[in-house]
């Protein structure tokens, strides 16, 4: 009877075929629609700043090191992928890719630097034109974030510079 | 070396315990789903255990929040060694949208040293799968840092003797040239 039981369960096991999905061995890419890593061009940037005023994960810095040259810092870390940027972006300079295979053992490793040069405008030093009412919630002007300890710096006076991101917990272990 | 140590120290299978310190459950139904027949984790050796104490390897999902930071760090520290942490999700990588509340401290890595890092909201099962089999060195890692510079800055450079009156106007007559 036993036996019997077993004998049938490898039948239907044998019947129901093989469902499991090679991946890794075999690739499995993304479905059309898949929103992966943003990846940025730095051809087309044009440096408004746009993308980091609107991500919600204050994942995009942007320092100003002076008046010709910008630095746009993607971190990578802390990204949705909600695809915003692309979104706000009025150059197209940002792609959503369907990259999905980013695990790493170096979080750096998930950066994207780009050093833009800007023009000078004599009047605001720096010019966006605002297409929508979501844009104009930007913060037009200088921006002076902490590229080395990735912190997003809103005019903020709460903010301690050369505060580390990394153990500055103190934690009491009982 | 790592990878070469891994590979020694986790020879036959990793037991994975599955640690949420505050997200939003998104990164738990992934991992979950990373074990199912479909995507069949376990054909790595991969098993989910309920006690820290018996695994080899901590999931982390969510920020570290001010209110499980401790509990968290009391979970690695019951893990035996060797012990591997994987963050799942940008909430455990980067501290997520939430980075900056109140509540949250940010990323894992200040409570317990990561090894590595799925980035995600939430991870696809497959970029799981992928930081799994990138541990156990089955593939290699894809993603390397980008930068960009602007190799030759074109500042222009204004000489008053260039500039020129011609009908009601001042044109710099070497505008062209940069
Ligand atoms: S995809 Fe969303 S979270 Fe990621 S950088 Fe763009 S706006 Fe920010
Ligand atoms: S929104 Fe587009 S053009 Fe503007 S800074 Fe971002 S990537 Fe560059
Ligand atoms: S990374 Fe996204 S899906 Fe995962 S716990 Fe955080 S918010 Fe939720």
């Amino acid at each position: 009877m036993s036996l019997l039981s077993k004998v049938k369960e490898a039948w239907v096991g044998l019947r129901a075929g093989r469902v499991t999905l090679a991946y890794p061995a075999a690739p499995a890419p993304a479905p059309e629609r898949f929103r992966g890593r943003p990846i940025f061009d730095a051809a087309k940037c044009i440096g408004c700043a746009g993308c980091a005023n609107n991500c919600p994960a204050r994942e995009i810095l942007v320092y100003d090191v002076c008046q010709e040259i910008r630095i746009l810092k993607y971190l990578g870390r802390r990204c949705t992928y909600c695809g915003r940027c692309a979104d706000v972006c009025p150059e197209n300079a940002i792609t959503m890719s369907r990259e999905f295979e980013t695990a790493t053992p170096r979080i750096g490793d998930l950066q994207q630097r780009i050093e833009l040069f800007m023009s000078t405008c004599q009047r605001c030093g720096r010019c966006f034109d605002p297409p929508s009412k979501l844009d104009e919630l930007k913060l037009r002007g200088y921006r002076f974030d902490d590229l080395e300890n990735e912190r997003w710096i809103f005019r903020s006076s709460a903010y301690l510079e050369g505060q580390p991101v990394v153990d500055d917990v103190p934690l009491e272990m009982d | 070396m790592l990878r070469q140590l891994c590979r020694k120290m986790f020879g036959r299978s990793l037991w994975v315990y599955h640690a949420n310190s505050g997200g939003c459950n998104g990164c738990d139904i992934e991992v979950l789903n990373a074990l199912t027949p479909y995507y069949d984790a376990e054909r790595f050796g991969i098993k989910l255990v309920g006690s820290p104490r018996h695994a080899d390897v901590m999931l982390c999902q969510g920020p570290a929040m001010r209110s499980t930071a401790r509990a968290l760090r009391r979970a690695y520290e019951a893990m035996p060694a060797p012990k591997l942490v994987f963050a799942i999700g940008s909430c455990a990588c980067g501290g997520g949208v939430w980075h900056d509340s109140y509540a949250v401290l940010g990323p894992v890595e200040k409570i317990v040293p990561v090894d590595f890092y799925i980035p995600g909201c939430p991870p696809r099962p497959e970029a799981i799968l992928y930081g799994v089999a990138l541990a156990l060195g089955l593939v290699d890692k894809k993603i390397v840092p980008a930068e960009v510079r602007a190799e030759v800055l074109p500042v222009p450079k204004y000489h008053p003797e260039d500039l020129r009156r011609e009908e009601e106007v001042t044109v710099y007559t070497k505008a062209e040239k940069f």
